[in-house]
């Protein structure tokens, strides 16, 4: 018994077989273009700039314009105050609304909120930053680590506020219920069963805003500004790494590009960690 | 709680390690404004500090039109320029506000054409017209006529300038209006321009570096700039008919030929005398006569230390100390600040 | 404004059950403790609204100068002269819009195809991983962005990308002109590369939510793969996709330093690719600390506004749209 053929058109199959495999290959083109930029950054900006992420990098500061030597010192530690600061204006404000928004927010106020915070997520950083200037820069009469702060600060608002809703969201109502059923009132409720239940989730939003304003640079031009010494008051002006990199990248001098290419190295891989560090933060089994 | 606990105590700990350089007695002044004069005064303010280590100098290079922006807001203690406050500038200043002069220096036109040695020759009027657009090329005619010994290139020329308010725009463009009716009347002399063609750089680093990275670029740079960067810069032929390297001479000799006004806001673009460089000009530190307490002291030392001790550190830097009449002039004046 | 008023006394004029959380109606009372704490948490929610309007505030307010003296010819005049006074934005809008739009042409390609490629052929594993890198791509600090672009985009671009595309397309006025590296085109790559993550990770999360039932029942009917990314996944995805450009386009509008230090910052009307332009936001971080003069400031602060203005509209679209996807979802 001779097979009978069922008229299939291989040709047609084989066509869409093909084109099947040259479009995936494609499409990992693309991703392997876009992941290598990825190792081409790292890659980089390790080879031109570990050499020179030494003792004198952390521990000194600049030298005037043009001598070669010296180091971030007073940028490193004001990077950190600024963050500091970012927090103090930032972090209250970001994680008390997401409380307002997950627990109370069920409403067309809510939503307002919401809305703004989007909005506020998608103003330019630049922006931000002639609003802090506007806010604090002029009418206190001085370029301060503190307006700088607040600049970062309210860029940190957004994140905290979506990520904080989000995981509050996440704990059932049943555990509210219990708590409820035994006596516990509301706010003793939200502040010592929900929030602690949800804290993981919360500090990964947080580490996230960190790592989202630690590289801004824009909004600390005109707030935080420059300071060649340690920022030695918060009603002073600091100097901060990303500022550090702009100023010295795009100066004409050889030994300055040699450290702005190291403080890129120290800059990215602190904003890494705290993005690692986000990410192990979450996935860690609750064990509390 | 744990997690949230461990987090803030990382930043109270942050907070602390921060803390003890908030504390000593030690004054940080602030000034900020033109880039033209920031390696001397960077120098200044380190040698400064060495004699007084209670006393910090943070000086932020971000142009002359910020640091007249940022003393007229009062948000720094001094500003610094290398174009004198126009008369509506000055109106616009709450307090009296004086120009102290304390150093001289030169604008050069540097360049980058890999293939050429030698040096170049140009004219104002050249000059001013590859800055409106209308000379494009290094093989340009115009250009030939002044070089005729040079073999210039077949290579499109690359304006590079200023994209901050600047007081070496002010004073290449003092100069230009000075030599160039079209230039004048078309653009004009400012610290910000609307420029006919180019790239814009940040600060004299950024125009340096643009030029450095750009090959048939031609740019105005500070020479302190051009010569710590080594960038091959052009003699400009001065009022007199004679082609001037820049150099301190050239320039102390146009300061020489000029009559200083009380106030001190002086052009000396364009001077007389055979030896005087055209692009020179003065450079400004911008203070209130009455500052007030401890930093009106401060700022009225480092400004005799700067007219006396500062003045010898200027021609290391490529920058023209201020001649002795004018010295002796400026320390009256500076005496009044308090 | 009733509702913020009907929630400031919950126990009073409780909020309809089907918006309230589960149980609150059983929540035993802790009337001043209860009242404190909404108070506290909802101030901070009216901060978040007070701090948006003030931006927009203070914004306005700083650019009365400007918008009285030029009007509605602010956005289509292209003079900058400071020494006369005239402010026109159009070449910073333009330039803010072009180099948006070719980062987006770059981009869109790239990351919807490395986002099928994650989606439909990695598996979960290698894909989550990619995914994690191509997070760590999106936090690269834009200054960092800037520095690889001076010293590495900029060269290359001038010595390889512009000499053979002027060669092959210069026939299309787009490729013409002196051949500076720094420009349109540096700007607009560098650009693509820092928006590419948010389209890949958007695109790539909303084509995974992709019910499996829809791509088995396209595959049972003898679909190849791709056949099912394209006729399948990719439709039901559209608007989230599209989501995720307009977010890109906010971000790329809205960038600052790394544009800053490939454009050339000079003020020009073309359509040359190759020259030197200026974009909205490069124009406030180089003029803003020293602009001297009202009217300079204050149109200067109307760039911000005007910036500010076109993000919203953007951010507003990305919103519509977002919305979209999950009212189709539920």
């Amino acid at each position: 018994m001779s097979p009978r053929h069922i008229p299939i058109d291989l040709g047609n199959y084989h066509r869409r077989k093909t084109w099947n495999r040259v479009a995936f290959f494609l499409t990992a083109v693309c991703a392997t273009l876009v992941l290598s930029s990825l190792f081409f950054i790292l890659g980089y900006l390790w080879v031109n700039g570990i050499s020179s992420v030494n003792w004198n990098f952390f521990t000194k500061l600049p030298k005037p314009v043009g001598e070669a030597g010296g180091g971030m010192a007073n940028a490193l530690v004001g990077s950190a105050e600024l963050l500091a600061l970012a927090a103090v204006f930032g972090l209250p404000v970001g994680v008390l609304a997401g409380v307002y928004l997950s627990e109370f927010g069920r409403n067309r106020f809510g939503d307002l909120v919401r809305y703004m915070t989007d909005i506020l997520n998608g103003v330019p950083s630049i922006v931000i930053g002639i609003f802090a200037y506007a806010l604090f820069v002029l009418p206190m009469k001085r370029f301060s680590a503190l307006s700088g702060g607040a600049a970062l600060g309210i860029m940190m608002i957004p994140i905290t506020v979506r990520t904080t809703e989000e995981f509050l969201k996440l704990v059932p109502d049943s555990v509210r219920e219990a708590s409820y059923a035994l006596g516990v009132p509301r706010w003793k409720t939200v502040l010592f069963i929900i929030l602690p239940t949800a804290q993981r989730g919360i500090l990964t939003g947080i580490l996230l805003a960190f790592a989202r304003v630690a590289g801004e640079t824009a909004p600390l031009l005109f707030t935080a500004f420059g300071n060649r010494y340690w920022g030695r008051s918060l009603l002073a002006p600091v100097s901060s790494l990303p500022v550090m990199i702009y100023t010295y990248a795009v100066s004409p001098y050889e030994d300055w590009h040699r450290q702005a290419w190291a403080a890129g190295l120290v800059l990215l891989t602190w904003v890494f960690l705290l993005g690692l560090l986000a990410r192990t933060v979450l996935r860690k089994p609750a064990s509390a | 709680m744990k997690h949230i606990r461990k987090f803030l105590s990382v930043l109270a700990a942050l907070g602390i390690a921060v803390a003890p350089l908030t504390a000593g007695d030690t004054i940080t002044l602030n000034g900020a404004g033109a880039t033209f004069p920031y390696p001397i005064y960077s120098k200044w303010f380190d040698l400064y500090h060495e004699k007084h280590a209670d006393v910090e100098i943070n000086y932020q290079s971000i142009g002359s039109g910020g640091g007249i922006k940022q003393i007229t807001a009062k948000t720094v203690d001094f500003g610094a320029t290398d174009g004198p406050m126009t008369n509506a500038e000055i109106f616009a200043v709450d307090g009296k506000i004086l120009h102290i002069p304390t150093v001289l220096g030169a604008v050069v036109v540097g360049y980058n054409l890999p293939t050429l040695s030698g040096k170049l020759n140009i004219s104002g009027t050249v000059l001013a017209n590859i800055f409106l657009g209308k000379v494009k090329s290094w093989s340009d005619a115009s250009l030939k006529a002044l070089n005729p010994d040079v073999n210039l290139p077949e290579l499109p020329i690359v304006v590079v300038h200023r994209s901050d308010g600047s007081g070496t725009t002010y004073c290449f463009s003092d100069y230009l209006s000075a030599v160039s009716g079209e230039w004048k009347s078309k653009v004009g002399t400012g610290k910000s321009l609307n420029w006919p063609v180019g790239l814009g750089g940040k600060g004299n680093e950024g125009v340096a570096g643009t030029l450095k990275q750009t090959a048939g670029g031609i740019g105005y740079v500070e020479l302190a700039y051009a010569e710590q960067n080594k960038i091959p810069y052009m003699s400009i032929r001065n009022k007199a008919g004679k082609f001037i390297v820049p150099t301190l001479e050239g320039v102390s000799a146009a300061a020489a030929s000029v009559n200083m006004p009380a106030d001190f806001r002086v052009s000396i673009v364009n001077a007389d005398g055979d030896a005087s460089y055209p692009i020179s000009t003065f450079t400004w530190l911008l203070v209130y006569e009455k500052t007030g307490g401890k930093r009106g002291e401060i700022l009225h030392d480092f400004l005799l230390w700067m007219l006396d001790e500062g003045q010898k550190a200027a021609p290391v830097l490529g920058y023209a100390p201020l001649p002795a009449s004018v010295a002796a002039k400026v320390r009256e004046t500076a005496e009044k600040v308090r | 404004m009733s509702a913020p008023v009907a929630e400031i006394s919950p126990t009073k004029t409780p909020a309809p059950p089907s918006r309230e959380r589960a149980g609150v109606a059983f929540a035993p009372p802790g009337k001043w403790g209860d009242r404190l704490f909404l108070g506290v948490t909802f101030s901070f929610s009216a901060g978040i609204i007070l701090l948006a309007a003030g931006i927009g505030f203070s914004l306005w307010s700083n650019s009365a100068l400007a918008r009285k003296a030029f009007g509605f010819r602010f956005l289509i005049d292209q003079v900058w002269d400071p020494v006369a006074g005239n402010f026109g934005a159009l070449t910073f809008l333009f330039g803010t819009l072009l180099t948006s739009f070719l980062a987006l042409l770059i981009a869109v390609p790239l990351g919807v195809g490395a986002a099928l490629f994650l989606s439909e052929l990695a598996p979960r594993r290698i894909s989550d991983l990619l995914a994690f890198l191509t997070e760590l791509l999106a936090a690269v600090p834009s200054v960092i962005y800037g520095l690889l672009g001076i010293f590495v985009l900029v060269p290359l671009v001038r010595r390889f990308l512009e000499p053979v595309l002027g060669k092959t397309l210069g026939f299309l006025p787009f490729f013409r002109g002196p051949q500076y590296g720094i420009g349109f085109l540096a700007a607009g790559l560098v650009l693509s590369i820092m928006v590419i993550p948010f389209i890949i990770s958007v695109s790539r999360e909303i084509l995974l939510s992709v019910p499996p039932l829809l791509r088995e029942a396209a595959l049972a009917l003898g679909a190849t793969r791709w056949e099912v990314a394209t006729t399948v996944a990719l439709p039901y995805a559209r608007s989230g996709i599209m989501g995720a450009i307009f977010l890109a386009l906010a971000r790329a509008l809205g960038e600052t330093m790394a544009v800053t230090m490939v454009i050339g910052n000079t003020p020009i009307l073309t359509a040359s690719l190759f020259s030197p332009g200026y974009t909205m936001a490069s124009v406030l971080a180089n003029e803003f600390s020293e602009a001297s003069g009202d009217l300079y400031l204050h149109a200067l602060v109307e760039i911000a506004l005007v910036l500010f203005a076109v993000t919203l509209i953007i951010n507003a679209g990305a919103q519509l749209l977002v919305w979209g996807v999950q009212r189709k979802k539920r």
